[in-house]
């Protein structure tokens, strides 16, 4: 029988390790064949003439005029704006013209670039600053704005400024990252049993099957998603997959063969979505003794060409835009710019990393220019149970900030060393806290995911039945757990398998650091229930959400309790900067989190490290670049992510703070350890080099310039 | 034609002596453990051992290794050696999406047929050609000592 604190191995483990999972591309269904998408070369033009070259038999394209009469050009993510074939002109470098299929991969490279595409092109609009100045005339309404909101709390910010003694301005600048997950995008589009039937590397296969349907008039039913092991994700794979399925569903309803279409990292690299690259102003006012009177903050989000989730991970972004502070008086203005690159989407954190890191440089500049331990001037502003959040609701949990930074400040020895090392020394320490609102904004998971759970009993046998998935964050671990130590079982008594949409209920995306939250207490619920019935030899139980009391949220405003409950974190970077080369040598990574409770603390561990390490790539090494809307990067070996070697090992902790509605206490934890250590590195950084950095990513060789100029 | 031994076993190959080892392995021969990251040498998903050495086999055409002994994972997980290895990997934790593992897994032996008694530091520069993006590597690290010690012997 295991219970929650039992150590256990993760059931994917074995298969994993010995190379018997099988991922998307280990599959060869009989009669396969192959597809390569055909994209567009150019960020914007009006597309002139496209001539194909002869197609050898058994070889097809298909495009937007293949699109049956009764279906519609268009992927639904959120909105119904991306295009599933580009028709007439394009809007992005990589976007999907057309899909050529055909027994030989080989052969598909070779038709595609013998395709000749005439095109008419204009000035491509690329960045946040171009978006604004309206370059080559709007791409969208007349304002390029895809998307805004404003929060507002304390009164009229500009009156609350009128009254500083001094006002701090600063613009942050964050650039794209790419997931790289080690799996690339891979799906097969296939006909059983009369359905559409795809097998995917995806997060969502609910999604999936919502997002294509309307390419054919069909409804989302009469399609079936079956995930495939899927190999890292971390958002990378969230509405993504749809811009695979839709095209292969259209060649699928004419060629009735199996169809796979595995991205080579080269594409998956160049044209796939990324993170957000951001800038936030702030114009902060304080009075005569440096205390915050408050803060007015601009996002602007470079959502690309089309908007799919940017919406809600603007949201998230302004949500955040005050970190784990309380001051005064806040107004946040978000803006979600469209450009002509790619598509922006969800990549852990999903809009919180940017304006986090982006309030905790700006408070390390202000402690700095006022002569205070930076540490000592944010934890007097941290938040408490009970204060007013940026959207004018609550903190309704308690929280344990203090605690954390205690925890993490003894381990470090933060406060011996920041006194000791001098600022410029080639050596600096820093710190820095981050928070993360778990689950769907507001009342999502009420009103627009309703998530449900089916657990059945056959004998002494339990299945789980829900649409969440397995990518590597150790889910099918976690909610079997969750399950066994309610009913008192063991591990291998319950099964909890990939899901296929015809056969589980649809409990919402695996994303929104929501699973173990959301899902693992319906989870937790169904067991409960399930316990009054163990005489019986066959039982079900289907559980669904239900809101908890005390969060109120106007979705028309973005007024109330924005996120259910918040994880915590406080993170800490020793580094050493080398004074000829300017390599930067981590001595040390120390950090502490309030997770509610962890459902397994070896798989939380693995959580941790991986998620402090992407942070620090972000802040660092993972550079990636668009020159014309074409993206620098195309491959592992420029676009670096970290090595074994680049990074110490870390010291981690956790603090006990059980989450009233999770399940045995437990809150979302997955994005929550991406958040903050890039804070802290910058600030270790800037204290060992006496200067101030404004954006992300610093590289070794920009240190140089950060240097000479600050 | 090309003759080499894969996994203990004489194989021989017919085709193009360019083709990609990993092609070989995977679409010819039908063993997908060995995984494709990054096509470039870059990622070290593909890692096979190529006479006792590590080696990203998608670098390697098929005709260089002729008259070499390969092995894949699937020549590996049923060894002595092998299954410590694996098992101290699902014990510490070392899995997550699991892409990159296979390929870890053959990094690991390759460190601990020529240094059974590695040094965390020796583990971090064995592994440094094998990129995993779930871990942060602390628990692959772990679980590569862990073998070491629990394999004592074995190697």
């Amino acid at each position: 029988m295991t219970r929650i604190d039992d150590k256990v191995r993760r059931v994917d483990a074995l298969e994993k390790a010995r190379g018997e999972a099988v991922y998307l591309c280990d599959m060869r269904l009989p009669g396969m064949i192959y597809a390569r998408l055909v994209r567009s070369s150019v960020p914007r033009a009006r597309i002139v003439d496209i001539k194909l070259p002869e197609l050898p038999e058994g070889y097809s394209f298909f495009s937007a005029k293949d699109i049956p009469p009764e279906g519609q050009n268009s992927l639904l993510m959120i909105a119904k704006d991306w295009r599933c074939f580009a028709d007439g002109d394009v809007r992005y470098v990589g976007e999907t013209i057309g899909i050529l299929t055909g027994p030989s991969r080989a052969v598909l490279k070779t038709l595609d670039e013998s395709i000749e595409i005439t095109y008419d092109e204009q000035e491509p609009v690329v960045s946040i600053d171009d978006s604004l100045a309206l370059k080559g005339g709007p791409i969208l309404g007349d304002d390029n704005i895809h998307c805004q909101l404003v929060s507002e709390k304390g009164g009229d910010i500009e009156r609350v400024l009128e009254g500083a003694a001094r006002i701090f301005e600063e613009t942050v600048e964050t650039g794209f990252q790419e997931h790289v997950h080690l799996e690339t995008n891979a799906a097969i589009c296939t006909l059983e049993d009369g359905h559409y039937t795809f097998y995917i590397s995806a997060q969502c296969p609910f999604y999936v099957r919502k997002s294509v349907a309307g390419l054919l008039g069909l409804k989302p039913e009469d399609i079936v998603v079956k995930q495939t092991t899927t190999g890292g994700a971390f958002g990378g794979k969230e509405h993504f997959p749809d811009v695979l399925a839709g095209p292969l569903l259209v060649a699928e309803s004419y060629l009735k063969v199996p169809i796979c279409l595995v991205f080579d990292r080269e594409e998956d690299m160049l044209y796939s979505v990324k993170r957000h690259p951001s800038k936030v102003t702030f114009r902060t006012g304080v009075d005569k003794d440096g205390r915050i009177l408050g803060s007015d903050i601009n996002v602007y989000y470079n959502v690309g060409a089309y908007l799919s989730s940017s919406y809600v991970v603007l949201q998230r972004g302004v949500f955040h835009a005050n970190g784990v502070y309380n001051f005064p008086a806040t107004r946040i203005h978000g803006y979600g710019m469209a450009t002509n690159t790619f598509p922006s989407d969800a990549f852990r954190g999903f809009g919180a990393p940017q304006t986090l890191f982006a309030v905790e440089i700006h408070l390390d500049h202000i402690a700095h220019a006022l002569g205070v331990d930076p540490v000592e001037y944010k934890r007097s502003y941290f938040l408490k149970q009970g204060d007013e959040t940026v959207t004018q609701g609550h903190i309704v949990e308690k929280v344990v900030l203090e605690e954390m930074l205690s925890q993490v400040a003894q381990k470090s020895d933060y406060f011996r060393k920041a006194a000791e090392y001098k600022r410029g020394s080639g050596r600096g320490i820093g710190m820095s806290f981050y928070n993360h609102g778990g689950a769907f904004t507001g009342n999502g998971e009420q009103a627009i995911i309703k998530a449900h759970l089916r657990l059945v009993k056959d004998g002494g046998h339990y299945t789980i039945l829900c649409g969440q998935t397995e990518m590597g964050q150790g889910f099918r671990t976690a909610l079997r757990k969750i399950v066994c130590a309610v009913l008192g079982v063991d591990m291998d008594d319950v099964t909890y398998d990939n899901p296929d949409t015809s056969k589980v209920p649809d409990s919402g995306p695996t994303a929104a650091s929501r699973s173990t939250m959301i899902v693992g207490r319906l989870a937790e619920k169904a067991a409960l229930e399930m316990k009054e019935h163990l005489g019986e030899d066959h039982y079900e139980v289907e559980t669904e959400y239900e809101h908890p009391d005390g969060h109120p949220w106007e979705q028309a405003t973005f007024k109330g309790d924005a996120y259910l409950g918040y994880g915590w974190g406080a993170a800490c970077v020793e580094l050493e900067v080398d004074p000829v080369t300017n390599e930067v040598h981590v001595l040390g990574i120390w950090s502490s989190h309030d997770i509610g409770k962890a459902i397994d603390e070896l798989i939380v561990h693995g959580q941790v490290n991986g998620g402090i390490i992407q942070s620090l790539g972000y802040a660092s090494m993972e550079k990636m670049e668009n020159k014309g809307g074409h993206f620098r990067q195309s491959s592992m070996s420029d676009y670096v992510v970290p090595t074994s070697m680049d990074f110490p090992r870390q010291e981690w902790g956790l603090v006990d703070n059980p989450y009233e509605w999770g399940p045995f206490g437990a809150k979302g934890m997955g994005e929550l350890v991406f958040n903050g250590a890039d804070a802290a590195y910058i600030d270790a950084l800037e204290r060992a080099l006496d200067t101030e950095v404004h954006k992300i990513p610093m590289p070794v060789e920009d240190i140089e310039a950060v240097r000479r100029d600050g | 034609m090309i003759k080499f031994t894969l996994n203990g076993r004489q194989v021989s190959f017919e085709g193009n002596p360019l083709t990609r080892l990993i092609d070989v392995i995977r679409e010819d021969l039908g063993l997908t453990g060995t995984k494709e990251g990054c096509g470039e040498g870059e990622c070290g998903a593909c890692s096979v051992l190529r006479n006792g050495h590590l080696v990203t086999s998608c670098i390697i055409p098929v005709g260089a290794v002729d008259g070499d002994e390969i092995v894949t994972i699937e020549g590996l997980r049923d060894t002595e050696q092998g299954r410590c290895i694996i098992e101290s990997f699902a014990e510490g934790g070392a899995v997550q999406c699991g892409f990159c593992i296979p390929g870890m897994v053959m990094a690991a032996q390759a460190l601990l047929l020529t240094n059974p008694d590695p040094s965390e530091e020796d583990v971090r520069l064995a592994i440094s050609g094998n990129i995993c993006r779930c871990t942060g590597y602390d628990l692959i690290v772990d679980s590569i000592l862990l073998a070491a010690r629990k394999g004592r012997g074995l190697w």
